[in-house]
């Protein structure tokens, strides 16, 4: 890897923020494998998960790279603890139903495209090309969430119903994907990550049209849920990485 | 330069484990093979983040440059320019059709809006009878790279290598 002339740390703490949000949600993805509500379905999200996994597998790769310590994707994902983890607390909440799944992706998705577009053009060159092949796949992510909005919010009055909670119950996480601090600032200077909080505008415009057409009421931005970046998370990334580490903790080593 | 051509080749029998009718040339994701000192480096592009197939392939690469007289070998991986299926060539997606698959559109590049609210329509023939008259069924299939349709003229469902 071409060394960043300055900040090796501070890329590696960015990095880990970027794949933290893509194997923690990918995660939570992953645990419909075989409870999709009909097979093709079940088989979307399993993809869209592993292209998250994918995609966190090459970023943490990267962020290991940069810290310089020796730790690779799997040391990264599977031997840190939960306060060592960066995703934005929305990857971690528990799945819930279909209609949260859906809402949940296409929140994320939308804010993904927008942000990818501008990462691919990064003055971190390997940050560029997986941001370029992470943007081509969110493309796709963001066409099947949005389809499944419509078709559940302009769906039957329980659909409907499910998906408006959803919707309400996520806002008050929508406000973190949008933050940053000192370091990322630092980082947008130096042309290698992108300004968060300048993707806002579109991406309400891109939800407010698809939740129009869906007919669900878009939530007033009150009090945001924050802490995910500093390793304060909620209680549900503890029971995630117990699940998700088991194998790797219980068998340190192993190779298969 | 004739050891080379010689990798190409060798590299060129390396079949997509999973759509065995493409060689990795094909799909285009050999980007470049080189000798360096005393090793032959191989350059690959992922084609997905996630593909699980990469890994097989690169071992497969590995073998097939050993057995064409390389001593050391190196895959190393590249991801720019990002790749598309745009680069799957014309012959290759003759071979696609035949085995059933529909081949992508070509027209990975052209870029839509980012959520299309009207969905728009590309006719995607049947790979068996050539129908245009078909339906997606999803844009998620069996692997990262294929989309599930289905042939409203044979009645029969087929895979789409889709446009990336």
């Amino acid at each position: 890897m071409q060394q960043p002339a300055t900040g090796v740390t501070s890329l590696s703490e960015y990095l880990v923020r970027l794949g933290d949000d893509r194997l923690i949600l990918g995660h939570r993805l992953s645990e419909w494998c075989g409870h999709g509500p009909i097979l093709e379905e079940d088989i979307a999200l399993a993809n869209i998960s592993l292209d998250l996994i994918g995609q966190a597998n090459l970023l943490l790769e990267l962020a290991g790279k940069a810290e310089g310590r020796g730790r690779n994707a799997d040391a990264l994902a599977y031997f840190r603890e939960g306060v060592e983890f960066r995703n934005a607390l929305m990857m971690e909440l528990p799945r819930g139903d279909f209609g949260f799944t859906t809402a949940r992706q296409f929140l994320v998705s939308v804010f993904e495209a927008l942000h990818l577009e501008r990462l691919q053009s990064s003055k971190e060159p390997e940050l560029a090309g997986i941001a370029a092949k992470a943007y081509k796949e969110t493309r796709y992510h963001v066409r099947h969430s949005a389809g499944w909005m419509l078709k559940l919010g302009d769906g039957s009055a329980e659909s409907h119903q499910r998906v408006q909670n959803a919707i309400d119950d996520l806002w008050r996480f929508t406000g973190e994907l949008f933050e940053s601090d000192e370091l990322e600032r630092d980082l947008v200077k130096q042309g290698i990550a992108v300004d968060r909080a300048s993707l806002r505008a579109a991406w309400k415009a891109e939800v407010a049209q698809v939740l129009q057409a869906a007919t669900i009421t878009m939530p007033d931005d009150g009090f945001m849920q924050r802490g995910g970046r500093e390793g304060k998370h909620t209680e549900h990334l503890g029971h995630l990485l117990a699940e998700m580490q088991i194998v790797a903790r219980s068998f340190p080593g192993a190779e298969w | 330069m004739r050891a080379r051509e010689a990798y190409w080749i060798a590299v060129g029998e390396v079949l997509d484990p999973e759509v065995p009718v493409l060689s990795v040339v094909d799909l285009g994701i050999v980007r470049d093979i080189r000798e360096e000192a005393d090793s032959v480096v191989v350059d690959v592009t992922p084609t997905y983040s996630g593909c699980p197939a990469m890994q097989v392939i690169e071992s497969d690469i590995i073998a097939a440059l050993r057995n064409a007289g390389a001593s050391n070998v190196r895959v190393n991986t590249v991801f720019q320019p990002v790749w598309t299926t745009d680069w799957i060539s014309e012959e290759a997606r003759a071979r696609l059709r035949s085995y059933g698959i529909a081949p992508p559109s070509g027209a990975a590049a052209v870029v839509t809006e980012l959520i299309p609210l009207r969905r728009r329509v590309e006719t995607i023939a049947c790979p068996r009878c050539g129908s245009s008259n078909t339906e997606q069924r999803s844009e998620f299939g069996s692997t990262a790279c294929k989309a599930i349709m289905f042939c409203n003229e044979c009645r029969e469902p087929f895979e789409y290598f889709k446009p990336i």
